[in-house]
């Protein structure tokens, strides 16, 4: 019940705050920008009178474009909003008169993840929609499996709230956003030199992405969630910066599912054992 | 040892001081809103409580005093969970403090209360009702009460970001009141709060008590303490140092502030033979006895040495005198 509240409220707190709307503005913005450029590219193509096949894989990798921008966005905003939840709030004593209540520790941290987390929801859905929509109507073209890919992109962000969420309980704000998105930046710089190393036949540079997914795993969700949205076709083309010339594996999910669990585990159990 | 006896010798010659035992703490549990034994708290090396033990009676107005730094503010968290103690145990209302269910009955104002600047005065009350197990029915008629009550009625829409730091102060006593706790806990109520707020704090102190409620008190300023609180401990780094009933009126030390004219010194030294010091300073003279019932005789003196007298009021020694006296005249800190 108390869980719930929090819930409740961390979501409406979310809805006030500015770097939501921003976020919400730049996802606007970029699909206006997203459409005008399939359109554009759509009118070059005809004039070149491509081949068909040639012109639909052109769409379908702007497509992936405008997914990976969103995917960027989500994780941004992710970060953004939840970055000072808990050391913010222990900072200023607003959670002292929280958690006096007959409500325990645990409840207050999963009931501000689970709002977040639908807020997040939220914003995935609506850019994703958005990034479909535009695709399907100005570009004539549709991803494959787009709620996979969109669950998957969710994933990826509750991975980045869980991991905020934990550095939150013992850093301040700034120190947690810096932590973070280092993280982050860790796990896409490694994501391409797997990416590099398994395109030039490189095992070594394989193992480097490897173990930078393993202590990140966000960039390899993302890979796995464009993978997914892919034709098959496009995935063997492997001439794109989004044609996964080594897309992480299913056990690579598992991995970063139990990575949430644990981190979320340990986020709880941190906030708990905290002097407030 | 030998450190032990001095503070006790201290605080008689600061006035009549009821000492705890171990045994006070450990009678009838059940009617004890508050119990701690030994706690203490270490915050990396700083020690900021050293050795609190204490007792609250249910019903009891409790005022918790003591410098700056003392840790007042430390063990009132510890008695509400939200700071582990290092050692020691504290109950309240008769259940370990890190209970969950308790604070169902307990209230809490923190020192320096802040909420979520987006909500409004009349949203924040019924967070707070709501966390606290409140059903809708009954925040329906308590959210107007406490609002009418902390005289925020007419901010009710108001955000917090608008509020000034006493009105934030008064929204945080109501939040702290909402459930009818059986046990509230006001962590300096009065800062910054107008002479129209600090009676409210002492009327909504009063009327508490009336309906039964235990009510601890950390505050500085010394002359609300008297006026509203039933007994009193001075903790001076952590520990208690000292207690007092402000309810029985110890006979043995009273001051005297007396307005005379026409008072030789001779006069002035001739009161030695009844008070412990004397001090004219204009027309205003100050001095201390040890019993009340030398002053009729102390007036005769007086005026049969030819001194006039306008005013002469006995007062027993302040609070103020008390903690200083009690916490020594080094500037603290
Ligand atoms: N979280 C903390 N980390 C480190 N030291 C702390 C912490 N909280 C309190 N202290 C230290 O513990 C001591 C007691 O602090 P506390 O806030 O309990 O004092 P207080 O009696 O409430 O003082 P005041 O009258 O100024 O409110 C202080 O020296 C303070 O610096
Ligand atoms: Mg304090």
């Amino acid at each position: 019940m108390g869980a719930w509240i929090m819930a409740g409220v961390t979501f409406r707190e979310a809805g006030r705050k500015k770097i939501l709307w921003t976020a919400v503005l730049a996802g606007s913005a970029f699909l206006a920008l997203f459409g005008t450029g399939m359109h554009f590219q759509l009118k070059d193509i005809t004039r070149h009178s491509l081949p068909p096949f040639v012109r639909y894989q052109l769409e379908a990798a702007m497509l992936q474009v405008g997914f990976y921008a969103v995917d960027l966005l989500a994780v941004v905003m992710t970060i953004l909003t939840s970055v000072d939840t808990l050391s913010g709030e222990m900072a200023s004593g607003t959670i002292q008169a929280i958690a006096t209540k007959p409500i325990s520790r645990w409840q207050i941290l999963l009931g501000k993840w689970m709002g977040f987390a639908g807020m997040v929801a939220a914003y995935v859905a609506a850019m994703f929609g958005g990034v479909t929509t535009v695709g399907y109507f100005i570009g004539g073209v549709l991803p494959h499996h787009t709620l996979s890919g969109a669950l998957l992109v969710f994933l990826e962000c509750l991975l980045v709230l869980t991991v905020t969420f934990v550095c939150g309980t013992r850093f301040s704000t700034l120190t947690n956003g810096v932590i973070v998105l280092g993280l982050h930046g860790l796990a896409f710089i490694g994501g391409w030199i797997e990416q590099i190393g398994a395109m030039t036949d490189s095992p070594r540079l394989v193992t480097v992405g490897v173990v930078s997914s393993l202590i990140m795993p966000t960039e390899s969700i993302w890979r796995r969630a464009s993978f997914e949205m892919q034709s098959s076709f496009t995935r063997s083309l492997q001439f794109s910066p989004f044609s996964n010339a080594s897309a992480p594996s299913v056990a690579m999910l598992g991995y970063a599912v139990v990575y949430l669990l644990v981190a979320l585990v340990v986020a709880i159990y941190l906030f708990q054992q905290r002097d407030l | 040892m030998s450190c032990r006896s001095g503070r006790l010798q201290q605080s008689r010659d600061a006035g009549e001081f009821t000492r705890l035992t171990p045994e006070e703490h450990l009678d009838q549990p059940g009617s004890l809103a508050i119990q701690t034994l030994a706690l203490r708290k270490v915050f990396g090396t700083k020690v900021a409580v050293s050795n609190l033990s204490l007792t609250v009676r249910r019903g009891e107005v409790f005022g918790f005093l003591g410098p700056n730094g003392a840790g007042k503010s430390t063990s009132i968290k510890m008695l509400l969970g939200l700071v582990k103690p290092s050692s020691g145990q504290a109950f309240v209302l008769g259940v370990p403090s890190d209970d969950i269910d308790v604070r169902a009955k307990i209230g809490f104002l923190p020192e320096d209360f802040r909420f979520y600047t987006w909500l409004t005065a009349s949203e924040l009350l019924k967070l707070h009702g709501r966390l606290g197990g409140m059903p809708a029915s009954l925040l329906r008629e308590r959210v107007p009460a406490l609002l009418d009550l902390v005289g925020l009625s007419a901010h009710r829409e108001k955000r917090l970001r608008d509020f000034s730091k006493g009105m934030l102060q008064r929204i945080g006593l109501a939040q702290a009141l909402i459930h009818e706790p059986e046990l509230i806990f006001l962590d300096e109520p009065t800062s910054g709060l107008d002479p129209m707020g600090r009676r409210l704090v002492r009327d909504v102190i009063r009327v508490q008590r009336d309906r039964g409620a235990t009510v601890f008190l950390n505050s500085h300023i010394l002359s609300e303490i008297e006026i509203t609180c039933d007994r009193v401990v001075f903790i001076k780094e952590g520990e208690v140092v000292a207690s007092r009933d402000l309810r029985a009126f110890p006979d043995a030390e009273v001051g005297v502030v007396a307005r005379a004219r026409n008072l030789s010194t001779q006069t002035i030294a001739g009161l030695s033979q009844w008070s412990t010091s004397a001090r004219l300073d204009g027309e205003r003279l100050t001095l201390t006895t040890h019993s009340t019932s030398v002053l009729p005789d102390i007036l005769r003196y007086l005026t049969a040495s030819g001194s006039d007298i306008f005013e002469f009021t006995p007062q027993r020694l302040s609070l103020e005198d008390l903690f200083l006296k009690i916490m020594g005249e080094d500037r603290g800190l």
